[in-house]
């Protein structure tokens, strides 16, 4: 009975997460798409409910009611696996992302490394879904993403050290905490950018869509997917990038904490300090899509090795240096 | 008791998917089943109290090591060598160099479990999880960083020594590349790229690349 009653806790507080992430996600894309459409002057979804609000949810509908297609020479275990672990890893992430000083589902103590794990695991739903879809295009999407996604987690996990030194701690709360003087983004402003350029490439956002770029690649590895499966991994991704903007704004925007620590500011939960940020960083990305174009793989591949991981590795150093130097190093 | 449910479950997927590692016919799904384990193993080293060596067993296993086994596997069609390899006559050479090697490293699982079985103090005092005031990351970097600093440097040399080497063994300079350089185009002017010429009627112009 002891073990129920801790068991529906627990399922009742990853719900209260969970279907607000969901829901978030629908908001979101409509978000993205009417960002997209105000750059281009252009009006973007607009007739579903106010605003267009409800065009995720109609498109939700859609998918649902359209028919699943399995390709007869496909590897199909794998090839229904593929969504369902993309959109499991861009869930289960949220459990340490911390709302308030109390509101976390899982407080561990290596938070951020839980983090970096999972989003380094994202690129698994891709190539599973890429090879056992046995056709070309999907295997070349699949190929492409593999290498840019563990390209650029080598910068992201450097990009977190930097912010580990300055905290001395991995608890997300901790990192949080430790910005109540200062956020990280005015200190390590060069590696705030070089987190958001590789979270662009991280979750195969324009300009390094390479994985999906329709123009050559049909739809990458989404190419043999249709109905629901389809829709699972699209909202696996919108979850993945939603996820990147908590984590940068976490490691640089001061996580749930106020921007000015003075008194109608304090009145504001957390949670909702943490949804602005998100918020910004999520339009960040949606003006990017619209008005960057995309990159050459090349290019792509000389960017995250040849420029970001010696800048981010050269950072390491002056940050440990200046910390030593100045005897501010975070000692518990 | 849960945490005894958790271990079984966790260790007997590992054991299960190390077996399928071998036995599966499917090079492909050998490499998936060793990602199965991995993730397994590291959850049984979570549940010690060792988070820290099960994120990093996650991060660097299997969010890069095994990525580049599936990408290899992947592009060079070994499920054709694997079932060539049981069937053909050439498998019998590969039995004892295994039948070694799998002896090796029996016995020194032999040894090592001995070890636990007849003192068993030795292990209590590494137990990571015993100390409440220190996480595990920190009694590790303390360790790590004093007293194996020697061992901690020499095999991160090692590991750069290893990666010079390959890069040296399979670096080789092509001749007739055509490169880009970016600095060479973005410091394009006007005045290199376009030429106005008066051209005369029915004469044409001539121009030199």
């Amino acid at each position: 009975m002891e073990y129920m009653n801790i068991i529906f806790g627990e399922v009742y507080k990853i719900l209260f997460l969970i279907i607000p992430v969901l829901v978030s996600v629908a908001m979101i894309v409509w978000l993205d798409r009417r960002v997209w459409a105000f750059v281009q002057k252009r009006q973007g979804p607009n007739v579903v409910g106010p605003f267009g609000l409800l065009q995720s949810l109609a498109d939700a509908l859609k998918y649902i009611f359209k028919e699943i297609i399995i390709p007869s020479s496909s590897n199909k275990i794998i090839f229904i696996l593929a969504p369902i672990v993309t959109m499991t890893l861009a869930l289960i992430a949220w459990a340490v992302i911390p709302f308030s000083e109390t509101h976390v589902l899982a407080n561990i103590n290596v938070g951020i490394l839980y983090l970096f794990a999972v989003s380094s695991l994202g690129v698994y739903g891709i190539i599973m879904g890429g090879w056992a879809s046995n056709s070309k295009y999907p295997f070349l999407g699949a190929i492409r993403s593999a290498a840019q996604m563990v390209s650029y987690e080598v910068s992201i996990g450097i990009i977190i050290i930097n912010v580990l030194l300055c905290v001395g701690s991995l608890n997300l709360n901790d990192i949080v905490i430790a910005q109540q003087n200062i956020w990280f983004v005015i200190p390590l402003f060069p590696m705030f950018v070089i987190f958001f350029i590789s979270a662009l490439a991280e979750t195969n956002r324009p300009p390094f869509d390479l994985p999906e770029a329709e123009a050559e690649l049909v739809a990458g590895y989404q190419t043999e997917y249709s109905g629901m499966m389809y829709a699972m991994f699209w909202l696996g991704e919108y979850a993945n990038i939603l996820l990147m903007c908590a984590m940068g704004s976490v490691l640089f925007l001061g996580g749930w904490l106020s921007p000015i620590d003075l008194y109608p500011f304090n009145l504001i939960p957390g949670a909702i300090w943490l949804i602005f940020k998100i918020l910004f960083l999520f339009i960040l990305f949606a003006l990017t899509k619209a008005i960057v174009p995309r990159y050459r793989y090349d290019q792509l591949m000389r960017l995250g090795w040849k420029i970001f991981l010696p800048l981010s590795l050269t950072w390491v150093v002056l940050t440990a240096s200046y910390l030593f130097y100045f005897n501010l190093l975070p000692v518990n | 008791m849960a945490h005894a449910i958790f271990f079984y479950i966790f260790s007997t997927i590992a054991i299960i998917s190390a077996i399928m590692v071998t036995a599966s016919k499917n090079t492909v799904h050998s490499v998936f089943f060793l990602i199965l384990d991995f993730i397994s193993i590291s959850c049984l080293f979570i549940m010690i109290g060792a988070e820290f060596l099960g994120m990093i067993m996650l991060i660097v296993y299997v969010g890069a090591v095994a990525v580049l086994f599936l990408f290899v596997v992947m592009m060079l069609n070994v499920a054709q060598q694997k079932n060539q390899w049981f069937s053909g006559e050439s498998s019998s050479k590969h039995i004892p160099i295994g039948l070694i090697i799998s002896i090796i490293i029996f016995f020194e699982l032999i040894i090592v479990v001995g070890g636990w079985k007849y003192k068993p103090d030795l292990f209590n005092k590494v137990d990571l999880s015993s100390q409440d005031t220190l996480s595990n990351t920190h009694s590790l970097g303390q360790v790590l960083y004093t007293d194996y600093i020697h061992i901690f440097q020499i095999s991160g040399m090692i590991l750069l020594i290893a990666m010079i080497g390959a890069i040296v063994l399979t670096f080789r300079q092509r001749e007739g590349i055509k490169k880009q350089s970016y600095l060479k185009q973005i410091s394009r002017e006007r005045s290199e790229g376009v030429e106005l010429l008066n051209v005369d009627n029915k004469k044409g112009v001539s121009v030199d690349d």
